[in-house]
């Protein structure tokens, strides 16, 4: 436990050196504002019974969920693997995705006054959708999120591995991405879509990604424990997937570049 | 003489960078897949607009999928000549190897701007088109020269406006050094050129058009694909283009006189 707070420590010193690029990254994270606009401006939300103000919340609320959720292990491992910097962090007796992890949360830290920024201005020109949480669904929400952090670490983790076996592990991820972009709910909420997709959908990860905590934090419609269960569920099963494939991966694993 | 010699080069370059590229053969694939999947997302995402309306911003669904296909196309033409290059800018600065680059007999934009290719987005501008076929099918949109020509002349400024967009940002990595997140910004801005411009608000569109010209890259293609684009229209995004494609050019050479090699 002392070794993750030194880390998250040095880690978070370290993002505070790129401050300008975090909070480029944050901008970047703006589409949903902009899929809020289509939708207001032509009135679809109509027909899914999510009035304007709610449906504001609730693209805010995605916004902020994937700000806290947003991942890219895959691409620093992939990095370290092909340069071989991998080799003397294996040798440590500490799991070299701790480090990973901890950077991540170290950045969501530095992110979250620019996260903060962009909310404040998105009230600024929709004063009517400004809302607060009560505590229960804030901490719920936060919980949530941060269990979608996690799915999404060990997917991202698990495909990392891949490095072991075809070197280029990082366009496994970008495909991975298109189905987590359109079917999270980042873009148009779970609830607007057709049918034949909502029977399947909530069998698989991704609605809890950003769907499901989006929702929370913005007070809209939830099956709350079923959220939570299939969240843990989903980590449950990926945990093990992950422990086993970077026991066979380390096996394989020839350092590079070196 | 002069063509000539860039003729040559760049030959030269198309076989290096894609002997290099079919290295990893399993990553194409990938690619490939990563490709088709995005085309049917960003149509699934159209067709949740469309459920419960008849048209966005004036646009019915099947007007919506020419700029889904012009989108298309755009955005494989940026992941196999924009997007490789402007990852080399940034490792020629960090490195100092631009150096080399400067030194060399030929242009350094020519070089630094179509060094790479990666053929990974050939499949896009493929399925782009095909939609694009599709889409000229169920419009009803009869084909004639005059038609083409516009069509063609519309697309190349889209090229060149993006082009220029994706040039200016490489241009900054001589100040900067890491421009990796600019260009996520730039993608995510990119991103609403998928939807017909009328859709959004009026100051969202304001900005779309005066300060990052999307409006110009997919809409009025699409418009003048309709055929109802106004010449003025098509005149505005030429000269458009023309300011972009010389300021990228100017501050491209502006900022080669800011350039201190590094590690050297």
């Amino acid at each position: 436990m002392r070794k993750i707070f030194t880390l998250l420590k040095v880690q978070y010193s370290n993002m505070l050196e790129y401050r300008v690029e975090i909070a480029l990254w944050a901008v970047s994270g703006i589409i949903p504002f902009f899929m809020l606009n289509i939708w207001t401006n032509n009135n679809l939300n109509e027909a899914i019974n999510i009035n304007n103000i709610m449906l504001s919340r609730y693209f805010l609320s995605a916004f902020f969920v994937r700000q806290f959720s947003v991942v890219w292990v895959v691409f620093s491992f992939e990095e370290d693997a092909l340069l071989g910097k991998l080799s003397p962090y294996i040798i440590q007796p500490l799991n070299p995705f701790f480090r990973y992890f901890t950077q991540h949360i170290a950045e969501q830290i530095t992110r979250f006054p620019f996260a903060l920024i962009i909310a404040f201005l998105f009230f600024l020109f929709n004063p009517e959708s400004i809302w607060f949480p009560n505590l229960i669904f804030l901490f719920l929400s936060f919980i949530s999120t941060f269990l979608s952090f996690l799915i999404q670490f060990l997917i991202q983790s698990i495909i990392a591995c891949l490095c072991f076996w075809t070197e280029k592990a990082s366009s496994i991820e970008r495909l991975f991405f298109i189905p987590t972009l359109f079917l999270s709910g980042l873009l148009a909420p779970v609830a607007s879509f057709p049918k034949y997709v909502k029977s399947w959908i909530y069998f698989t990860p991704f609605p809890y990604l950003i769907d499901f905590p989006a929702n929370l934090l913005s007070g809209n419609k939830t099956n709350i424990s079923e959220g939570f269960i299939m969240q843990i569920f989903w980590i449950l099963l990926l945990f093990p997937l992950f422990t086993k494939i970077w026991y066979e991966g380390t096996k394989k694993y020839t350092a590079m570049g070196s | 003489m002069n063509k000539n010699k860039y003729l040559v080069v760049y030959t030269k370059f198309l076989y290096t960078s894609l002997a290099s590229e079919l290295e990893y053969k399993t990553n194409i694939i990938i690619d490939a897949i990563t490709a088709i999947l995005s085309l049917v997302g960003s149509i699934f995402l159209l067709s949740i607009f469309f459920q419960n309306t008849g048209n966005i911003g004036g646009w019915k669904f099947e007007q919506a999928l020419i700029i889904q296909g012009i989108y298309t196309v755009l955005n494989g033409i940026t992941n196999t000549w924009f997007n490789p290059n402007l990852r080399e800018i940034v490792r020629h600065v960090r490195e100092g190897t631009l150096d080399f680059v400067l030194l060399k007999p030929v242009d350094s934009q020519f070089f630094i701007s179509l060094k790479k290719i990666s053929p990974s987005g050939f499949l896009e501008i493929i399925l782009g088109v095909c939609l694009l076929f599709y889409c000229i099918k169920i419009n009803q949109i009869k084909l004639s020269l005059n038609f083409l020509i516009l069509c063609l002349i519309t697309i190349t400024c889209s090229i060149c406006i993006l082009y220029s967009l994706w040039f200016f940002i490489s241009t900054t990595t001589i100040w900067f050094v890491k421009t990796w997140n600019a260009t996520e910004v730039l993608r995510s801005l990119l991103y609403i050129g998928r939807f017909p411009m009328s859709s959004f608000s009026f100051s969202l569109r304001l900005f779309f058009s005066i300060i990052i010209p999307i409006a110009f890259i997919t809409t009025i293609p699409s418009e003048v694909f309709l055929g109802f684009a106004q010449i003025w229209k098509v005149i505005l995004e030429i000269f458009i283009t023309l300011i972009f494609l010389i300021t990228s050019r100017r501050f491209w050479l502006f900022a080669l006189k800011y350039y201190s090699s590094a590690s050297s």
